[in-house]
């Protein structure tokens, strides 16, 4: 059990800072994901709460303690990261009990009992004989988690976690930590992804970072139905939300309007817009239609079941009324 | 894994169905090879195999043609006296010969001990990341640049018994008491030899191993961070056993070095039967002494003694000189 918090947290490397004064409450149990574009510091920000990196400037506590000079070992953290960092000459079990040979108090025997409870957890009991370079990318990232779970900790930080995998074990995975969290519902987890995917799916709450600031905090339906602002409007949700400016949007008295792809409905003759569509894409169970109506990117429309439209053709469409969400000319909605 | 796959392809093919692709790779490996195969034999090759003939035979400088064949004779021969005593005559028995592979074998562990030691603590410095990191390591390969002569040179000057600037450091400093002829006396004589050899080449296996270190990951030492594994613990639970390979492969070149060290002790100790090394020992015989069969024959043998080792070595040691250890 523990609570992190972040106060007024800056981060420098040399001349360019990379962290800019972060304010953030991680709750005790949480699951809370950061994410963001490449580079906005959700990596460095997770490397400062493991204490990998030292904090330029302001504090971090956990459950109210100062750990801001604490070694990475003593703040009760486990890590998995992007490149498992196996200890390649160790068995698995090797790797998974190494932490914990050296930690004073504990018998062979209950280092045992814990690395083969959490083989028996993430299904990898069978390997613990091997080295990690006999298995799969999956595997190993199971046994990086393995090795995380068995040292017991307070807060368990993924940097990246499914980022090696493919597309199908990358789901499988998802769930996998899912569950996990489900299943240690005491530990507090932070997750650093740029894939807004993840961040819905596994999320309590996510942090929306942008330039080492900030955009949003909140749980991922909030995120999606309240968007602060433009980025994170745009950041979250697929397809990405359509944004509209000029002319169209002053009739709703904002610089710019949003409407996601679900939004918009198709419609005989009647609509707000009309365009020309572009290019479709058929999902299977939905489907895109690219609509080129003069604006800067083209509209997407999502439509549920296969398309039935093509290039060329002029449709009309129209948003759904309480689903347009306004902004103003700094990129912030207008309530 | 890479070799791994192509090995295993290779020999799995073998049973005659070679793809055309796999015959064209072998063909052109033959051709690339030639070259160096005809090189081998001709500098390496013929003139050891000349060596070996020579050490079978009674030749000398001034009739090396006319050399005649004797058998083991310059290795060992035996006549047994009237009186029943037998006397035994050759390399084998030549307690000079002895002498000099003890020399050489005291000299190949110490220097290769202290080079591994340092060279192993210069690399850790130099792959730790600091300030002008670049400039330090060009500088530190600096005495391994020099030419041995060269240095050699230079450090018999700096260890001069009259006018070194060892023996006048010394002196002011209080260390010595008097004059020390560092290179002349029978008990320093192998200390300067090392000192200098220490000098000289540690730089070459920090170059090594800092290749080994840097092959490392940087996230399992992260990894280890948060594992809360102790500095020391971290050096030899992990970053010996990730650099052993690189490790083994510098220590056998260098322990091959070591056991044909010939120039800096030719031209700083080179009369001393303190550092007479099995190579000086036989050039000595070769051209010296004029005795070019017995020379060549501990050329045979040092030969062999090498050979010996380092089979032994790769064996026990089960080097990978493909690197692929992981």
């Amino acid at each position: 059990m523990a609570s992190i918090e972040l106060r007024k947290i800056r981060k420098a490397f040399g001349a360019v800072e990379v962290i800019k004064g972060v304010d953030l409450e991680v709750r005790s149990g949480e699951f809370m994901v950061f994410v963001g574009p490449s580079g906005c510091g959700k990596s460095t920000l997770l490397r400062l709460i493991s204490g990998l990196e030292d904090i330029t400037s302001g504090d971090m506590l956990f459950d109210g303690k100062l750990v801001n000079a604490l070694a990475p070992s003593k703040r009760g953290i486990a890590m998995v990261f992007q490149s498992y960092a196996l200890y390649p000459h160790m068995t698995v079990y090797e790797n998974m009990a190494f932490g914990l040979t050296l930690e004073k108090g504990h018998g062979k025997e209950e280092i045992r009992q814990r690395v083969e409870k959490a083989a028996d957890m993430l299904q990898i009991r069978q390997y613990l004989d091997r080295l990690p370079k006999q298995l799969s990318g999956g595997q190993r990232q199971r046994v990086a988690i393995g090795r995380a779970i068995t040292r017991d900790p307070k807060v368990f930080l993924f940097d990246e976690p499914l980022s090696n995998l493919d597309a199908a074990l990358r789901v499988a995975t998802r769930i996998e930590i899912a569950k996990l969290h489900e299943s240690m519902n005491n530990v507090t987890m932070i997750y650093v992804t740029h894939d807004q995917v993840e961040a819905m799916t596994l999320a309590d709450r996510i942090c929306v970072l942008r330039d080492g600031v900030i955009e949003q905090v909140g749980t991922p339906m909030e995120l999606y139905e309240k968007p602060n602002s433009v980025f994170v409007a745009g950041f979250i949700g697929s397809p990405k939300m359509n944004f509209i400016s000029g002319e169209k949007a002053a009739s709703f008295g904002a610089e710019t309007v949003g409407i996601r792809g679900e939004h918009i409905t198709i419609v005989p003759d009647n609509g707000i817009w009309s365009g020309t569509v572009i290019h479709t894409e058929n999902l299977g169970a939905d489907s895109y239609v690219y609509l080129e109506m003069g604006t800067e990117e083209p509209v997407v429309v999502r439509l549920d079941g296969p398309n039935t439209y093509h290039s060329g053709d002029i449709v009309h469409i129209s948003p759904m009324d309480d689903k347009v969400h306004r902004f103003d000319g700094a990129g912030k909605p207008i309530a | 894994m890479a070799t791994d796959t192509i090995a295993s392809a290779a020999s799995a093919g073998r049973p005659r169905i070679k793809s055309e692709l796999m015959q064209q790779r072998v063909r052109a490996a033959r051709w690339f090879l030639l070259p160096m195969m005809i090189a081998l034999a001709v500098v390496a090759g013929w003139p050891l195999l000349r060596s070996i003939y020579f050490s079978f035979t009674d030749a000398s400088l001034t009739d090396l043609y006319g050399a005649e064949w004797i058998g083991i004779g310059n290795y060992l021969s035996w006549r047994t006296l009237d009186s029943g005593r037998t006397i035994y005559r050759g390399l084998l028995v030549d307690p000079a010969w002895w002498n000099a592979v003890w020399n050489t074998v005291r000299f190949a562990f110490w220097s290769v001990l202290w080079e591994t030691v340092l060279g192993m603590i210069v690399a850790l410095v130099l792959n730790a990341e600091f300030r002008g990191r670049g400039l330090v390591r060009a500088a530190i390969l600096i005495p391994w640049a020099i030419p041995t002569i060269v240095s050699a040179r230079m450090w018999s000057w700096m260890l001069n018994d009259q006018f070194g600037i060892l023996n006048d450091l010394g002196l002011r400093l209080g260390l010595l008491s008097q004059k020390v002829a560092w290179t002349a006396t029978a008990e320093t004589a192998m200390t300067a030899v090392l000192v200098v050899d220490i000098w000289k080449t540690t730089p070459f296996m920090a170059l090594l191993i800092l290749a080994g270190l840097q092959m490392i990951p940087k996230d399992i030492y992260e990894a280890a961070e948060i594992d809360g594994v102790h500095p020391v613990k971290q050096f030899f639970k992990i970053t010996l056993p990730l650099v052993r390979p690189a490790l083994m492969v510098a220590i056998i070149f260098r322990v091959l070095d070591a056991l044909r060290i010939f120039d800096l002790i030719y031209v700083l100790t080179p009369n001393s039967a303190a550092t007479k090394t099995m190579s000086v020992l036989a050039r000595e015989n070769l051209f010296d002494f004029d005795k070019f069969a017995y020379g060549s024959a501990q050329s045979t043998l040092l030969f062999l003694i090498i050979a010996a080792f380092t089979i032994l070595y790769i064996w026990l040691g089960k080097v990978n000189f493909d690197g692929g250890d992981r």
